[in-house]
C-alpha cells in the first residue's frame, strides 16, 4: 500500500510542474498563516476585492511578458530589451493620446494610440529577431543594443519627462473591470489561451521544441528556423508592449527612464521557476504563468509580512541560484551521489 | 558577399582583417575629435582629453575586467552592482563604523574578488551559463546594497576627500585624478596579464576553443573561475575609484554600467564570441563612449538621452561588422 502511495507521489513530483505549483502554494500558504484575510474576497461595487485579485491583477503585465519570453528561451534566445520595450510602448501611447488635463480629449482616437503603441512594440520585436535569425548575432547582444538605445528613445518620445495621462477611458485597460474582474486579467488570458492553442493544437510547440534542441538538425527537417526565431522574438516584442500598455494605463502615467525597468530579469525568473530549460528545446506555458504569479506573490508576501521590501531583490537572487543549481545536471548528478551514498547497497532494491 | 567586401578592403589596406574594428573605432575617434575641435571652442585642449579618463575611470577599470571575461567566452552582468556594493560597504564602514580607509579599501576589493569567484566557481563547477548567473549575482549585490541602507551615505570623511581631491599636475593646466592614475595602471597590468603570461594565453585558448584548450592541457577550470574573480575585483577596484568620485554610497550607483562596460569592449574590437580582442582596444572603446558624452555635452542643444541612443547604434554597427569579419560562409546558406 504504502509502496504504491509513495511511488504515486514520486511519479507526481516528476512532473515537470509539480515543483512550481507546490512553490505556489506554499508561498499562498505562508501569506495566509500571515495574515488571516489573505484569501477572504468580498463583491463591492460591482466587482471582486481581495489580496488574490490584486495579486492577479498585478501580475498581468509580467505574465504576458513572461508568455513572449517562454517562446524566445524556447529557440535557444533570450531577449533583455523587453524592459526597454514595455517604456517605449508606454511612451507612444502617451504621447498619442496627449496630456491634455481634461479627462475626455486625446490627441488621437484612443484605437489609433494603442495599434501605434503595439504596432511599434512588434517592429521592436522584429529587429530583435532579424538581428539573431538574420545576421546571426548572439541573442543577449543582438537584445542589449535595443535595451541601451530603447531607454533613449523612449526619452526621445517623452521628451525626457514623465507624461501623465488624463483621458479617461484609457483606464480602463489597466485598472478597468469586467464582470467583476480586472480587465488586464482578460487580456493575459486571452494571450495565453491563444497561445497555448496554438501550440498544443498546431505543430507550432513541435517545430519550436525542435529549433531549441537543434536548430541545424530542425533546418535539415524542413523547419524554417529562421522564420521561426523571427517570430518568436517579434511575439516576444508585442507581448512586451501590451504589458507596456497595462502597465502606463495602471500607473496612468508613461515614464521612459523607469517603466519596466529590470521586467526582464523578473520575467526570465518567471520563465526559469516554471521549468523552461535555459538552454532551450524544453518549454511550459502555463509553468511560465505560475512562474510569474509566484514572483508577484512572493512580493506581495514581502510587503504583507512588514519585512523591508529591499529584501525582495536578495529573495530573488537566492531563488535564481537555487532554480539554477537544480536545473544543472552536474549539481543533480553530485547531489545524488552525496543522497546515495550513507545509504547501504541492499536497501536500494 | 559583403563579408568578402571588408576583408579585400582590408587586405588592400594592408591591414589583418581583425585589426579591423579596432581600426574602424580609432579612426572614428579621431574623426569625432577632429569634429568636436572645428565645432566648438575650447574643445581642443589637453584637459578635455584628460577629463576623458578622469570622469570615466570607473568605466575603464570595469570593462578591463570585462574584456578578460568576453575573451574567455563568458559575460559579466553583475559589475555595475558589485560596484554599487562596494561604495556602499565602504561608506557605511568609514561613516557608521569609523573604520579607516586603509582597512576598508582592502577588505572591499577582497569583497568584490570573493563575488567572483563564487560567481566562476558556480559557472565552472556546475556547467551554469554565465549570463544567468552573473545576472543572479547582479540581483544579489543590489539587493545586499538596500540591506544596508536605501539612502545614499555621504562620505565626510577627510581620508576620502583628500584623496578624492589629489591631483597629480601634469604641465600647466593640465592634471590628473588619483582614479584616472589607478585606472592607466589597471589597463598597463592588464595588458600585460594579457599577452605576457601564461593565465592570458590560457584566456585567449579557452574563448577560441574550450575543447581544444582541454585538450591541450591547459587549467581551464581555473582560469575560467580565475576570469571571474578578475572581473569581481576590477569592479570592486572601479567601485573605489567611483567611491572617489562620488564622495557616497548608494544602491543605485552604477545602474546600467555593465551595459556600457560591455559596448567599450565591443566597440573596441573584442569579439563577443570570445578568444580575440586586446585589452588596449578597450580604453579606445571607453574613451569613444567618453568622447560622445563631451560631443553632446558641448552641444548643449542635444539631451542626454541622445547618448544612449549613440552609444546602441555604434554597438550595432560594430556587432555588424563583427559579424561580418567572422562570418566564414555567406549568411543564405
Amino acid at each position: 500500500m504504502s509502496d504504491t502511495f509513495f511511488s504515486r507521489m514520486t511519479e507526481l513530483l516528476r512532473h515537470r510542474l509539480a515543483w512550481p505549483l507546490l512553490t505556489l502554494f506554499l508561498l499562498l500558504a505562508v501569506n495566509t498563516a500571515f495574515n488571516a484575510s489573505f484569501l477572504h474576497m468580498e463583491w463591492r461595487d460591482g466587482h471582486l476585492y481581495g489580496s488574490l485579485i490584486d495579486i492577479l491583477n498585478r501580475a498581468a503585465p509580467l505574465v504576458l511578458v513572461s508568455l513572449g519570453m517562454t517562446l524566445v528561451i524556447a529557440t535557444r534566445g533570450i531577449d533583455i530589451s523587453v524592459g526597454a520595450v514595455v517604456a517605449i510602448a508606454a511612451a507612444v501611447a502617451a504621447w498619442m493620446i496627449g496630456g491634455s488635463v481634461s479627462g475626455s480629449v486625446s490627441r488621437f482616437p484612443m484605437p489609433l494610440a494603442i495599434l501605434a503603441a503595439l504596432g511599434v512594440a512588434l517592429v521592436c520585436g522584429l529587429w530583435n529577431g532579424l538581428l539573431v535569425a538574420r545576421i546571426g548575432m548572439q541573442p543577449i547582444i543582438a537584445t542589449l543594443i535595443l535595451m541601451v538605445a530603447g531607454r533613449g528613445i523612449a526619452q526621445l518620445i517623452t521628451d525626457g519627462q514623465i507624461i501623465t495621462i488624463y483621458y479617461t477611458p484609457f483606464f480602463f485597460l489597466g485598472g478597468g473591470y469586467l464582470l467583476g474582474l480586472p480587465f488586464s486579467l482578460f487580456i493575459a488570458a486571452a494571450v495565453f489561451a491563444a497561445l497555448y492553442l496554438a501550440v498544443t493544437r498546431t505543430a507550432l510547440g513541435l517545430f519550436i521544441q525542435a529549433v531549441g534542441i537543434n536548430p541545424t538538425a530542425a533546418r535539415v527537417a524542413g523547419v524554417q528556423a529562421r522564420r521561426l526565431v523571427i517570430a518568436a522574438y517579434a511575439f516576444c516584442g508585442l507581448c512586451a508592449g501590451m504589458a507596456g500598455l497595462l502597465i502606463s494605463s495602471n500607473v496612468k502615467s508613461a515614464d521612459g527612464n523607469n517603466a519596466g525597468q529590470l521586467l526582464e530579469l523578473d520575467a526570465i525568473l518567471a520563465v526559469t521557476l516554471g521549468g523552461t530549460a535555459l538552454t532551450g528545446g524544453r518549454f511550459s506555458l502555463v509553468g511560465s504563468v505560475i512562474g510569474a504569479l509566484i514572483i508577484q506573490t512572493l512580493t506581495y508576501a514581502i510587503y504583507s509580512l512588514g519585512v523591508p521590501p529591499e529584501i525582495n531583490l536578495v529573495v530573488k537572487a537566492l531563488v535564481v541560484f537555487v532554480v539554477m543549481l537544480l536545473q544543472s545536471p552536474e549539481f543533480r548528478a553530485e547531489i545524488g551521489v552525496l543522497l546515495r551514498r550513507p545509504a547501504p547497497r541492499g536497501s536500494a532494491r | 558577399m559583403s563579408a568578402t567586401v571588408a576583408k579585400t578592403v582590408a587586405a588592400r589596406l594592408g591591414l589583418n582583417p581583425k585589426y579591423l574594428p579596432l581600426a574602424a573605432t580609432i579612426s572614428l575617434f579621431v574623426a569625432m575629435a577632429i569634429v568636436g575641435s572645428v565645432l566648438y571652442p575650447g574643445f581642443f585642449s589637453a584637459q578635455v582629453f584628460l577629463n576623458l579618463l578622469i570622469d570615466n575611470a570607473f568605466l575603464i577599470i570595469v570593462a578591463v575586467g570585462m574584456t578578460f571575461v568576453i575573451l574567455s567566452g563568458g559575460i559579466d552582468l553583475s559589475v555595475g552592482s558589485v560596484i554599487a556594493l562596494t561604495t556602499m560597504v565602504s561608506a557605511a564602514l568609514v561613516e557608521h563604523r569609523g573604520w579607516s580607509p586603509a582597512v576598508v579599501i582592502p577588505l572591499v576589493l577582497f569583497m568584490g574578488a570573493a563575488f567572483g569567484a563564487f560567481m566562476g566557481f558556480l559557472i565552472e563547477r556546475f556547467r551554469l551559463q554565465p549570463f544567468i548567473v552573473t545576472l543572479a549575482g547582479m540581483f544579489l549585490a543590489r539587493g545586499l546594497c538596500y540591506l544596508i541602507s536605501v539612502d545614499s551615505i555621504s562620505i565626510a570623511s577627510d581620508s576620502y576627500s583628500t584623496l578624492a581631491q589629489w591631483r597629480l599636475p601634469l604641465w600647466e593646466g593640465a592634471s590628473l585624478s588619483l582614479g584616472a592614475l589607478i585606472a592607466i595602471v589597471v589597463l598597463l597590468a592588464a595588458v600585460f596579464i594579457a599577452h605576457h603570461t601564461p593565465f592570458g594565453r590560457a584566456v585567449y585558448a579557452v574563448g577560441g576553443n574550450e575543447q581544444s584548450a582541454v585538450l591541450m592541457g591547459l587549467p581551464v577550470r581555473a582560469t575560467l573561475v580565475g576570469v571571474y574573480t578578475l572581473s569581481g575585483f576590477c569592479s570592486a577596484l572601479a567601485g573605489v575609484v567611483f567611491t572617489f568620485y562620488m564622495l557616497s554610497g548608494y544602491g543605485l550607483h552604477a545602474v546600467g554600467m555593465e551595459l556600457d562596460a560591455i559596448a567599450a569592449v565591443v566597440i573596441g574590437g573584442t569579439l563577443l564570441t570570445g578568444g580575440v580582442g586586446y585589452v588596449a582596444g578597450t580604453l579606445v572603446g571607453v574613451l569613444m563612449l567618453g568622447i560622445i558624452q563631451t560631443l553632446i555635452s558641448f552641444d548643449g542643444s542635444l539631451s542626454s538621452w541622445w547618448t544612449r541612443i549613440v552609444v546602441g547604434a555604434l554597438l550595432f554597427v560594430f556587432c555588424l561588422l563583427q559579424r561580418l569579419l567572422t562570418s566564414r560562409r555567406p549568411p543564405s546558406s
